[in-house]
C-alpha cells in the first residue's frame, strides 16, 4: 500500500502502523495546535499592548478556558517527548529496531506526567 | 499523498530545515529547563503559580494572559535575561513550528503553482509572526 501514490481515508485507516503510526499522526495534530495556539498568543499580546483591545480579551478568554488547556499541554507533553525519541532514533539509527517499543516507553513516561497534572489542573478549577 | 524525495545531506533546503528541527527541538527544551530554573532563583517558588510558572517560561510577557499573576514584573523581572530567552524562544519555536507547517501542507499537495503559493502564505506568516513576537518583546 505504501507503493500506492492515492490512498483514500477508509484505506488509510486499516493501515495497521499501530503505535508508530499514532505518534506520527499525533505529532502533526499537536504540532498544528501549538501553531494555533502560540499566534493567538502572540496576536493578543501584541493587541492588548499596542491597543488594549477587545479582542485580545476574547482570545484570552479562549486559550485560558480549562478545555483549551488540556489539550494544549497534552499537544506540549506529546510533541516534546515524542520529538526526543525522534531525536534519539535519528542519533542511533540500529534502535529503529525497537521503534515499536520507544513509543510504548513514551506512553509510560507522558501519562504520568499528565495524568498528575490534569488531576492538578481539575481539581483547582473545581476548588476555584 | 505524495511520496516525498529522499533527502540527500548538503546545503539544501530540505536537510538545513531537517536538522533545524530537530536542533531547535533539542533548544526549545533545554531554554524551558534553564528558564524554569532561573525563574525558581529569582523567587518563582513564592511569587508564581504552576500556570503563572509555565506562561512565564515559554513567554516571559505578562500582557498575554490576563488572569496570570506576575507580581512587580517590571521591578523584578524586566530585564535582558529574559528578553534574551523570550527572543531564542521565540525565534526557534516559530521558525521550527511554521517549517513543520510547511512540510505537512506538501505532504498533501504536488509541487507546481499551488505548492508555491502555499510556501509563499507560510513564509509570509512566520516572518509575520517573528517581526511581532520580537516587536511584542521590546516594546514591552
Amino acid at each position: 500500500m505504501a507503493l500506492k501514490k492515492k490512498v483514500g481515508l477508509i484505506e488509510g485507516l486499516r493501515y495497521k502502523g499501530a503505535g508508530p503510526m499514532l505518534a506520527w499522526i499525533l505529532h502533526r495534530l499537536s504540532g498544528l495546535g501549538m501553531i494555533v495556539f502560540v499566534s493567538l498568543h502572540v496576536l493578543s499580546s501584541f493587541l492588548t499592548q499596542q491597543w488594549g483591545s477587545d479582542l485580545a480579551i476574547t482570545m484570552n478568554i479562549i486559550y485560558e478556558s480549562l478545555y483549551f488547556q488540556l489539550f494544549i499541554y497534552f499537544c506540549v507533553i506529546f510533541h516534546a517527548v515524542n520529538g526526543l525519541r525522534i531525536i534519539a532514533l535519528d542519533i542511533w539509527p540500529k534502535f529503529l529496531r525497537y521503534q515499536r517499543e520507544s513509543t510504548w516507553l513514551e506512553w509510560f513516561i507522558i501519562i504520568p506526567i499528565y495524568g498528575l497534572t490534569v488531576f492538578i489542573m481539575i481539581r483547582r478549577s473545581l476548588i476555584g | 499523498m505524495q511520496m516525498r524525495k529522499v533527502v540527500k545531506p548538503g546545503w539544501n533546503l530540505e536537510y538545513v530545515m531537517w536538522m533545524f528541527t530537530r536542533l531547535s527541538g533539542l533548544a526549545i527544551t533545554l531554554l524551558a529547563v534553564i528558564s524554569v530554573a532561573a525563574a525558581f532563583m529569582m523567587g518563582a517558588r513564592t511569587q508564581m503559580d504552576m500556570g503563572t510558572l509555565m506562561r512565564w517560561t515559554f513567554f516571559p510577557n505578562s500582557n498575554h494572559v490576563l488572569d496570570s499573576e506576575v507580581p512587580d514584573v517590571t521591578v523584578n523581572w524586566a530585564n535582558g535575561f529574559w528578553q534574551i530567552m523570550q527572543v531564542l524562544v521565540i525565534f526557534f519555536g516559530v521558525t521550527h513550528g511554521f517549517n513543520g507547517l510547511r512540510v505537512v501542507i506538501e505532504d498533501y499537495t504536488k509541487p507546481g503553482l499551488w505548492q508555491l503559493f502555499w510556501r509563499a502564505v507560510v513564509f509570509l506568516l512566520w516572518m509575520f509572526m517573528t517581526l511581532v513576537a520580537v516587536y511584542v518583546v521590546f516594546t514591552y
